[in-house]
């Protein structure tokens, strides 16, 4: 007897600052007028996506101290953003990256409440660490942690949000207006927490939200950052591509759940993943290429490979050979702001690797860079990738998948209106949506206290 | 046959909780239920749309309300929490279309990066109608929830001792910091900085782009923003001012400020410290408007709302107090008076309705065609921006360079 099959969580990703986008193709519109959040969003919640979800920076991006200005520059703000979306979408999750590093949990706490009660239950936290000093200008706090301090901030900084979405238990508003009764309880929101980060005391202004607490997300894959969503994350947004590194992935996440109480269910695993349809497979390909030059063009080349060797290489010429130099080794100081130069954490053995590479293929430096950085996920047929994420499903490399379209706002156009109909017909993806908050979506069930374990009525 | 034309007022209502009264949630039409979900906050923003009020704002603070200054009262029989003003303008945002919005931010414990770029975002959600009133908090029990600095405990009557004093103006000259950072921070971007250039492969000419470089005692930001520049170029700033802190700050930084005289003689002695203060600062050509604050309570037939007052006083066991005059009789009554302090150079009023939504029904529906009648308020919505109905215009970027 076969086991029932399991049903594919959709997200779509706005695209963001990084050359994943394509802004100089004619169809690229705003990334900062509503109206493309709108479409983008009403794409999403046609196709009967689970949510939307937006990144975060806080800083322009530098690169030998100069602004960035190769890739989209400039976003909104994230709260800002989603609640105005809340008004023109009925169902969609809302999910928002905020940082734990230049915020404070009072404040985050009571935007997120806050956006979970104006839409009706549909917020979500993705919540990120940073610590460098180069963002930290912008704030009161500065950005400096030592690196043993920086998931604990971030686990403190949770933990204390927890108690803030808490503190009121959700049957304090009375409001009768015969009795003159409007609260239960004469200190509602009554909170206490003292610890090594964070040492506040007081009142929460927000009463409980529809889901008690957001929908909270955890992304990266470093040991720490595993273990954090196994711990207090409903949610990992992750980056694994292949099937059997996702499998490997969430196999190993899944298996920390039990340490914590947690069953295999409440952590979703959602890989960040992009894709490029087309009528035939190689009609796609020739696509995914052409879309690959656009993003990497000579000077983004350049850009990317300094990235690695943190040198200035503008003299470099991207239609030849790699340079001979080796990557200078140490603190990145050419590419300030990209939390993705932390990926190269042993730069002259990923040279010698990309060396190796190019010499094989006989690739340039704009070539190899083309096919090293930011291939397309999925690439294919509406059949075709149809079959890859539901097998992805399926073989427990996945529970879902967190979209990157390259064009905004279109870039998921195409694949609500070809790939989702496929998914739907194989019974493994909704036709409607069947809850009302974003936790209904996920199969989630109620919100549950992150330092405890305990589950917390709504 | 008309009368002389009187000088044109602006109008704005403040919306907060079920109404200013602390009994108004109570009356047979509130929704005290609902005070916490987007129908109940885009119902009232609709129908001050209707009413062709320049904007609304959205009251906010960062501990629960209370009838003392320094910690909770422990009330029950009072309206308590509230949502993020500013996440509640957004909402209402792409539900209306002309009205400006103009949530309270608090200034003392928040980021101006962070508030700079919400409050330049909701006017990209509004297309140019956003506004942000800056308010300090000096509450110790506020202080105590960001856990960063103590705030001494200064009694309301204390306020003018000298302890007293330097805690307003070490709140107040914060204030002024933080305003300075909102706006550089939304010039900091070019209108043009965005080129799209595909032969050159820039997408930002990063020349248009600028470090705000501000420091200061409170914080340093470095800049520029992550949000290019608002629609409007600078959303309209707005504080409320009672005594001579904050009234330098809506003289050397606002473009708004709500006052709170209780005549037309106080309304000429506070503008004429305004307007001192705002040639001091060497702002005596810009427009600051002066709105006076009033609490009202409307209705068609004389001696109704007066009567209601004190039917909502009875219940909540005291007489209102408020910082802002009161005013109880009819939308005709208020039109005359609205038209009469209007001589003393105040340019609008903002309302606090003191039950919703009867006293801002009364205000769309009945104030307003008083005031048309009186050819003293707009028939039609004039423009398609908050800068726009208030008559001023876009401003020059700081930093873009004069040719």
């Amino acid at each position: 007897m076969s086991e029932p099959v399991k049903q594919i969580h959709l997200a779509a990703h706005f695209p963001g600052v990084n050359n994943t986008t394509v802004w100089s193709d004619p169809a690229a519109g705003s990334h900062i007028d509503f109206s493309s959040f709108v479409h983008f969003a009403q794409t999403a919640e046609r196709a009967k996506f689970d949510f939307l979800f937006l990144a975060e920076g806080l800083r322009l991006r530098e690169q030998n101290g100069e602004i960035y200005d190769l890739d989209v520059v400039g976003r909104p703000d994230t709260f800002t953003v989603l609640a105005a979306l809340a008004a023109v979408t009925d169902r969609l999750g809302l999910t928002g990256t905020i940082n734990s590093t230049f915020n404070e949990p009072y404040e985050v706490a009571r935007q997120f409440a806050s956006l979970d009660h104006l839409s009706a239950g549909r917020a979500a936290w993705n919540v990120v660490t940073s610590w460098d000093e180069f963002t930290g200008q912008n704030f009161r706090r500065g950005g400096f942690l030592a690196k043993e301090d920086r998931y604990e901030r971030a686990r403190q900084f949770l933990t204390a949000a927890g108690e803030l979405f808490d503190s009121w238990r959700g049957d304090e508003v009375v409001a009768d207006k015969d009795s003159g009764v409007f609260l239960s309880d004469p200190a509602p929101g009554r909170f206490d927490h003292h610890v090594s980060q964070f040492d506040i005391t007081g009142h929460f202004t927000v009463p409980r939200s529809p889901q008690g607490r957001p929908v909270i997300f955890q992304a990266g894959d470093s040991e720490e950052g595993r273990e954090f969503a196994a711990s207090a994350a409903d949610a990992i947004f992750t980056r694994h591509g292949t099937l059997e590194a996702g499998r490997a992935f969430y196999a190993d996440v899944k298996g920390r759940l039990a340490r914590y109480g947690r069953s295999r269910d409440e952590l979703k695993v959602l890989p960040g993943v992009t894709f490029v349809l087309g009528d035939t497979d190689a009609d796609a390909r020739e696509r995914a290429a052409v879309i690959r030059r656009q993003q990497v063009s000579g000077q983004t080349a350049i850009r990317l490979l300094e990235q690695l060797w943190n040198r200035d290489l503008s003299a470099h010429d991207p239609d030849g050979p790699l340079p001979a130099v080796d990557p200078l080794v140490g603190e990145n100081l050419v590419a300030r702001g990209r939390a993705s130069v932390r990926q190269y954490t042993d730069p002259l053995a990923t040279a010698a690797q990309w060396r190796a590479l190019a010499e094989e293929k006989g690739l340039t430096t704009r070539e190899l860079i083309i096919e090293v950085t930011g291939r397309q996920s999925f690439i294919g047929t509406p059949e075709g990738i149809a079959n890859s994420l539901n097998e992805f499903v399926q073989s427990d490399a996945a529970d879902g998948f967190i979209l990157i379209p390259h064009l905004t706002p279109g870039g998921l156009d195409e694949f609500a209106d070809t790939v989702v109909p496929l998914l739907q017909e194989r019974g493994v993806f909704r036709t409607e949506y069947e809850g009302a908050t974003l936790r209904d979506h996920l199969g989630l069930g109620e919100a549950r206290s992150a330092d405890t374990g305990t589950r917390v009525a709504s | 046959m008309p009368g002389p034309s009187p000088a044109p007022l602006h109008l704005a209502v403040a919306l907060d909780g079920a109404g200013w009264h602390p009994a108004a949630w109570r009356e047979p039409d509130a929704r005290p239920d609902q005070i916490f979900t987007a129908q109940y906050w885009s119902d009232l923003v609709a129908e001050a749309e209707r009413g062709l009020l320049d904007f609304v704002t959205i009251e906010d603070s960062l501990g629960l309300q209370s009838s003392w200054r320094a910690e909770p009262d422990g009330r029950t029989d009072r309206v308590r929490g509230r949502l993020d003003a500013v996440l509640i303008a957004a909402r209402v945002a792409p539900l209306t279309r002309h009205i400006g919005l103009i949530p309270t931010a608090v200034v003392t414990h928040t980021e101006p990066f962070h508030v700079s770029k919400a409050i330049a975002t909701l006017d990209y959600v509004s297309t140019g109608r956003a506004g942000v009133r800056v308010k300090v908090s000096g509450r110790a029990e506020e202080a105590a929830h960001f856990g960063r600095r103590t705030v001494p405990s200064v009694r309301i009557e204390d306020l003018d001792s000298a302890e007293g004093l330097a805690l307003l103006k070490d709140l107040f000259d914060e204030a002024g910091d933080y305003v300075e950072v909102l706006r550089r921070l939304w010039d900091s971007w070019e209108d043009d900085a965005e080129i799209r250039d595909a032969a050159t492969g820039r997408f930002v000419d990063r020349h248009k782009l600028h470090y705000i470089d501000f420091e200061g005692s409170r914080f340093s930001v470095r800049g520029p923003s992550i949000t290019p520049r608002p629609p409007q170029g600078q959303p309209v700033v707005a504080a409320l001012a009672h005594r001579g802190e904050p009234n330098r700050l809506v003289a050397r930084s606002a473009d708004v400020g709500f006052v709170t005289p209780r005549d037309a003689d106080d309304a000429r002695s506070i503008l004429a410290e305004i307007r001192s203060e705002q040639a001091s600062a060497g702002r005596a050509d810009e427009t600051v408007h002066v709105f006076a604050d009033l609490v009202v309570f409307l209705d068609p037939d004389p001696g109704v709302a007066a009567a209601r007052k004190a039917r909502l006083d009875e219940r909540d066991g005291a007489e209102l107090t408020s910082d802002a005059a009161v005013f109880t009789g009819t939308a005709g009554e208020l039109a005359d008076l609205l038209v009469e302090l209007r001589q003393t150079g105040l340019t609008g009023f903002r309302l606090r309705p003191a039950a919703l939504p009867h006293d801002l029904t009364q205000i769309t529906r009945h104030l307003v065609p008083e005031l048309q009648r009186r050819n003293a308020f707009r028939t039609a919505y004039e423009a398609n921006t908050l800068r726009g109905l208030l008559g001023l215009p876009r401003p020059a970027n700081r930093y873009a360079a004069t040719v």
